[in-house]
């Protein structure tokens, strides 16, 4: 065994505690990779890459999708689904949207966060275009409506009917504004 | 520590310089016992001051933030303060008695390791005085609790953990590079005393975990101040990744704290029942596979952030399998005192209080591990009384048997036999005052770190308060002994414990302070 990697010499206890270190902050890209393999987490993917989906349903089973609106921290600003809820056929393509207004009197900068319960549809729910995709800049006093486009995809398992979509609203203001933005 | 020290060889250096300057094992112990003494006693006046908030409904004696802060610093004295320095005091003056070795491997590591820790410690307490308070999140610091709506005090936080964590990791090299280079000729390792087993395993999981509490107080540090993500949903991170990360780290910590307290026990039931241990070889597997499992476990803690039902299958089933283990320990150490010729003195009543309370506090986890269950039972005083009764008359009853059952051969006084066994009894009944009745409330459903509670819980918080007051007061007797011990002690035997073996009693009484200059010959002869 090379010196360095023996476990009883103070090197190669060193270089334990170097990998371990490492190892730590190898836990969040597995945790990552973890839940999208997992769908874990409720976590939705970026847009949706495939062929675009027609606007005819492909299937005559129909899905119900709720729509959920909070504000993190309990922000003052308004933020609410255009609908409580879609009921649709799988693969049909749905557009709705969601109205935002900031009530601050400065100009801010918003991030959506987006979540699907139950957590194993998270990967049927195709998003085509959505608000979430960006950081959203608002002008004081602003409101704006955010357009979503999604479709469901035919392969959700059968026993799922009715999924809820979240949205979270963080204001990254102090945060976008470090980026340049 | 007294003037018969001075024997062979040199002494000590006189005055503080000895003290700042030593690489000597034993001075280096037992400045790590008296360190982990004082942060008892600072932990502890925390818990007073939780305990008297707690006495009766309401809000009385302190703010809710302020109460935040001490369940905090409690938590994080205890843990890291009291029990880990004491074990790894328990560690520098044995391990090298133990396996025949004149001094640790690397004295002038050991020297720093522990000089770190004032400075550490003096840090964290230092929060205590700053603007915003000290940090007030609970000792396992979640995120975004300890991030985002983080007083500005926790970067002190941070980096006094860091520094903790650097001397735990310098103090665990020590220990495995002694046990596997200064043996005894003819000592193999499966001839080691199991004090010295446990902590060789106990400093493999501090060299494999600390470094990722590192990590992920690192994280903390960039998240707080260089804008990052790692745990801030708004920039694409996650909370639950702290919780993930975090008792990757915290479950071995927990074994951590009782593993060397299973070698101290492992020690003091063969003497006092004047039989060998039973089952030595089952032993030391057994440590070994309680350490290999706790890095497979840790998701039990968080059954309730929204798991897939296949993770909380697994993580339920391989906690329970580690009460396999367990039990085979305290199945051997029940066999060793079977038949045995007991005698009851002071280290021996910890001991065996150990084994009866450590086993309550094992049934707790197993019902805490019960992941359906645990949703009841969540961050409620069931969590606190199990992880208290593990902790208390756990690690620290095996910390205070050890310290009794070497204290002769250390200071070459007998300490007084009549107070130490009202110690262990006025010990014994506060403990179980203090933690039993929290098992009760926390079934009720009471909260854990809340300042304020619902009347019916009443009676239960206010028996556990006496039980605290009349436990915390019980240590001060502790100190008084081991004062008077030190001081005005009769003379020790050569060989205080007649069941006694091992080669830390062959040196003379008191140990000198060189000690195995030649090395001793053991195994066959």
């Amino acid at each position: 065994m090379k010196r360095w990697l023996n476990p009883t010499t103070p090197g190669g206890l060193i270089a334990i505690v170097v990998l371990m270190f490492g190892f730590g902050f190898m836990l969040v890209p597995l945790y990552d990779v973890f839940c999208e393999v997992t769908g874990l987490n409720g976590k939705t993917g970026g847009p949706y890459q495939g062929e675009a989906s027609n606007t005819e349903a492909v299937n005559e089973r129909q899905v119900t999708v709720q729509f959920v609106a909070n504000r993190n921290a309990n922000l003052p600003w308004d933020f609410a689904p255009e609908q409580e809820e879609i009921t649709l056929q799988i693969g049909e393509r749905k557009q709705t949207a969601f109205y935002v207004s900031n009530t601050y009197d400065h100009a801010v900068v918003a991030q959506a966060i987006p979540s699907v319960s139950p957590a194993q549809a998270a990967d049927y729910l195709n998003k085509v275009e959505c608000f979430c995709f960006q950081q959203q800049p608002l002008q004081a006093g602003e409101q704006k409506g955010f357009p979503l486009v999604f479709f469901i995809d035919p392969e959700l398992p059968e026993d799922i009917t009715k999924l809820t979509l979240s949205y979270t609203l963080f204001d990254i203001s102090d945060r976008a504004a470090a980026d340049g933005y | 520590m007294s003037a018969h020290a001075e024997t062979a060889h040199h002494g000590p250096a006189s005055g503080i310089s000895r003290w700042i300057l030593t690489t000597n094992h034993k001075d280096i112990g037992t400045m790590y016992l008296v360190f982990s003494l004082l942060m008892l006693f600072v932990g502890g006046s925390m818990a007073f001051v939780i305990r008297a908030e707690l006495f009766q409904p309401g809000l009385q004696m302190v703010m809710p933030e302020f109460f935040n802060q001490m369940t905090t610093m409690h938590g994080l004295i205890m843990v890291f303060g009291a029990v880990m320095p004491a074990f790894v005091g328990l560690a520098n003056w044995q391990i090298p008695l133990m396996i025949g070795a004149p001094d640790m491997a690397l004295p002038r590591l050991n020297n720093l390791s522990f000089w770190i820790l004032p400075f550490a410690f003096a840090m964290l307490l230092s929060t205590l005085l700053m603007p915003g308070g000290a940090p007030d999140f609970g000792w396992t610091f979640y995120a975004p609790l300890s991030t985002t709506y983080a007083p500005p005090s926790v970067t002190f936080f941070i980096f006094a953990i860091h520094m903790m964590g650097i001397s735990s990791i310098l103090g665990a090299i020590n220990v495995v590079v002694t046990i596997f280079n200064m043996r005894a000729p003819g000592m193999k390792l499966m001839d080691m005393p199991l004090f010295v087993w446990t902590w060789l395993i106990t400093a493999f999981l501090l060299i494999a975990v600390m470094p990722v509490l590192a990590a992920v107080v690192t994280m903390m540090l960039m998240d707080v101040h260089f804008g990052t993500s790692f745990f801030n949903a708004a920039g694409g991170g996650d909370p639950v990744l702290f919780q993930h990360v975090f008792w990757f780290f915290a479950h071995p910590e927990v074994y951590i704290m009782v593993l060397p307290a299973f070698g101290v026990i492992s020690q003091i039931v063969p003497t006092f029942a004047r039989k060998p241990l039973f089952g030595y070889h089952s032993m030391v597997y057994a440590t070994a596979a309680i350490a290999v499992m706790s890095f497979i476990v840790w998701a039990h803690h968080m059954f309730t952030v929204g798991m897939p039902l296949a993770g909380e299958l697994f993580f339920m089933y391989t906690t329970m399998l580690i009460a396999v283990p367990t039990g085979v320990k305290v199945f051997n150490w029940i066999s060793t005192m079977f038949r045995g010729s007991m005698t009851f003195e002071t280290p021996m009543l910890f001991a065996i209080a150990f084994i009866v309370l450590f086993t309550i506090g094992g049934l707790s986890g197993l019902m805490l591990a019960i992941a359906p269950a645990d949703f009841q039972y969540h961050d409620t005083y069931f969590v606190v009384a199990h992880f208290h009764y593990v902790l208390v008359p756990g690690s620290v009853f095996g910390i205070i048997a050890g310290v009794y059952y070497w204290l002769p051969k250390w200071c070459g006084k007998m300490y007084d036999e009549k107070l130490g066994q009202w110690h262990f009894w006025l010990s014994f009944i506060g403990v179980n005052l203090t933690f039993f009745p929290m098992h009760f409330v926390g079934l009720a459903g009471m909260p854990r770190r809340i300042p304020d509670y619902a009347l019916q819980f009443a009676d239960f918080n206010m028996i556990t308060s006496i039980g605290a007051f009349l436990f915390g007061t019980t240590q001060l007797l502790f100190v008084y002994i081991l004062v008077k011990t030190v001081r005005s002690g009769k003379p020790a035997e050569q060989l205080p414990w007649d069941g006694a073996q091992g080669l830390e009693w062959s040196v003379p009484t008191p140990a000198p302070y060189h000690t195995f200059s030649t090395p001793p010959v053991v195994g066959d002869k």
